[in-house]
């Protein structure tokens, strides 16, 4: 078979630059559908890895040599390329975290603490993974605030009349996801930034899934916070961007205390504290991770993230039809925008038993609630079976996924 | 019967019944086969206070005595892989004495190729329900 974009769009010279996916699972060629939970890195990113440990690994920004220049230059160009991909305005509105759950906890424990009061309402949406849920639940806690929470269609989109509905409220924090991680749906974040803007709201969006398969422009969503995983955009684990409103990281108190998020330390006079983006990156941060990021966003643009976008939609529309033909078999998420998830059941069949023999055919995918307990129980199911894919992604292995259901449920059936 | 060698000896037979499977494919229809023959778990044992939960599939297990004094357990899930590998668990560990299931060294899993199961990754329970049956163990040999 040869799916639609085959033409423009060489997958296989695509998988030639991921050396994982030579190797072999259980005795058969590994097929990877598991790249929503984290991507796959290419060899740039391996490369940057080796080359900055062995060549001038030091630490940063305060070092009197050579190889301290060497290492700040590429941490700071780093953030600089990240800058520029999501085109934010300056790079002292980017911030290093660990990823996308340390950027809304620093979120919530910074602005949140200081914005909100017992009266004030949190609105999330059901679609939310748990890591933008439970930060605001804690938060919730700690200062007796309300969350309030956006209904969910059936298809998997957000129901908008009930947003706008609770947008009437005027929440003080409005946080939703980009792109749902379990159910695929692109939800039309610019739109909604626009609705929670017009009460009043300050806007944090959830970008973990998106940011690795469209492209993201924070001038143009004029979102207040926007939060991302490395590991998720081929890049290193261990590494994230808080994106900010440079007002809003400057009227922020700091989170966590030591290193060079300060300015000037005293027992006699008040310590001082650094200026954003630094005042937010306590401590010697993940300066491997953060290189290894800005290798990994280059390597998405030396293929063209509209390119990758148009790839795993043709991917995504191939798995819906071919998945469709095994009988019994339901999707959830069927919204017309999806990103390249697809979350399934099949009838008479547990998903932990489909997970169990497709991993012994080499097939990995994800089974349970991914984290999104709350989306389950509105769905009325335990959980699902998830393929997701990404730019390496092949027609091939979506057959290898069928061929392996198919065989999968005749033996539990 | 020397009774210390009880849980042994069903681990024994369990290693010996899977040697006769060439391939995984076999191995896992036992498997599901040994899940679909578990006598069903009582209703009234069936409830949350005895459900082990796990992120993926959920068992259940109880515990009792019988007139012996030995622990008799039930159990269930929801999954059916899991439910034979539970089902294979209460082989080997039911109508034991108190003792020798605190004591037991789970060997058979890895011995069949099925100790990934019991990995945290897997998260299917499996691993709680091993922890929660010595847990039962122990607590009925200090009662002894």
């Amino acid at each position: 078979m040869v799916g639609k974009d085959e033409n423009t769009y060489d997958v296989q010279e695509i998988r030639r630059d991921f050396p994982i996916l030579e190797r072999q699972v259980n005795g058969h060629p590994l097929v990877y559908l598991d790249s929503a939970a984290s991507a796959q890195k290419p060899r740039a990113v391996i490369e940057s890895q080796r080359e900055y440990l062995s060549h001038f690994h030091s630490n940063i920004h305060r070092g009197a040599h050579a190889l301290a220049t060497q290492a700040t230059d590429a941490f700071e160009g780093a953030r600089e390329t990240v800058r520029n991909h999501f085109n934010a305005s300056k790079t002292s509105e980017i911030v290093f975290t660990s990823g996308a759950t340390d950027s809304i906890n620093l979120v919530a424990s910074t602005w949140g603490r200081s914005n909100l009061t017992s009266d004030s309402i949190i609105l999330l949406t059901r679609l939310e993974h748990h890591s933008n849920i439970v930060p605001w639940q804690i938060l919730a806690n700690e200062i007796g605030c309300k969350i309030e929470v956006v209904d969910v269609l059936p298809d998997g989109s957000l129901d908008q009349i009930n947003f706008e509905k609770k947008l009437a409220l005027k929440p003080k924090l409005v946080c939703f996801s980009h792109v749902s991680n379990t159910l695929g749906t692109i939800n039309d974040v610019k739109y909604y930034t626009e609705l929670a803007h017009k009460v009043g709201s300050c806007v944090l969006i959830d970008g973990s899934q998106a940011a690795p398969h469209c492209l993201v422009d924070f001038q143009d969503l004029d979102c207040d916070f926007y939060a991302c995983s490395g590991h998720k955009m081929y890049g290193p684990t261990g590494i994230g961007i808080l994106y900010g409103k440079q007002e809003l990281f400057e009227s922020m108190p700091p989170w966590r205390g030591g290193g060079e998020m300060i300015s000037s330390v005293s027992f006699e006079d008040p310590t001082t504290f650094n200026i954003p983006p630094y005042k937010f990156e306590a401590g010697t941060p993940n300066i491997s991770g953060a290189i290894g990021l800005g290798h990994a966003i280059s390597w998405m643009n030396s293929v063209g993230v509209e390119k990758i976008a148009a790839h795993e939609r043709a991917l995504t529309e191939y798995a819906h039809k071919k998945l469709l033909a095994i009988e019994g078999l339901k999707i959830y998420g069927t919204a017309d925008h999806k990103a390249g998830v697809v979350s399934f059941l099949i009838d008479g069949t547990h998903p932990a038993d489909l997970g169990t023999l497709l991993d012994q055919l080499g097939i990995a995918v994800r089974t349970g609630s991914h984290c999104t307990e709350p989306l389950m129980k509105w769905l009325g199911v335990s959980g699902t079976v998830r393929a997701s894919f990404a730019a390496y992604t092949s027609f091939e292995e979506i057959d290898a996924l069928v061929a392996g259901l198919e065989r999968a449920v005749k033996m539990l059936r | 019967m020397n009774r210390m060698n009880t849980v042994n000896s069903r681990q024994d037979q369990v290693i010996e019944e899977f040697d006769m499977f060439s391939d995984w494919m076999e191995k896992y229809e036992h498997i599901i086969e040994i899940g679909k023959e578990l006598s069903p778990m009582l209703e009234d044992e069936k409830v949350e206070d005895n459900l082990i939960k796990g992120c993926q599939s959920r068992v259940w297990l109880s515990a009792k005595r019988n007139t012996a004094g030995e622990v008799v357990f039930g159990a269930d899930s929801d999954a059916i892989i899991t439910k034979g590998l539970v089902a294979l668990m209460v082989r080997v560990l039911s109508n034991s004495q108190a003792s020798e299931i605190a004591a037991a060294d789970l060997y058979f899993l890895e011995q069949i190729g099925l100790h990934a199961h019991l990995s945290s990754t897997r998260s299917n329970g499996l691993a709680s329900m091993v922890k929660q049956m010595k847990m039962y163990g122990l607590v009925y040999s200090a009662r002894s």
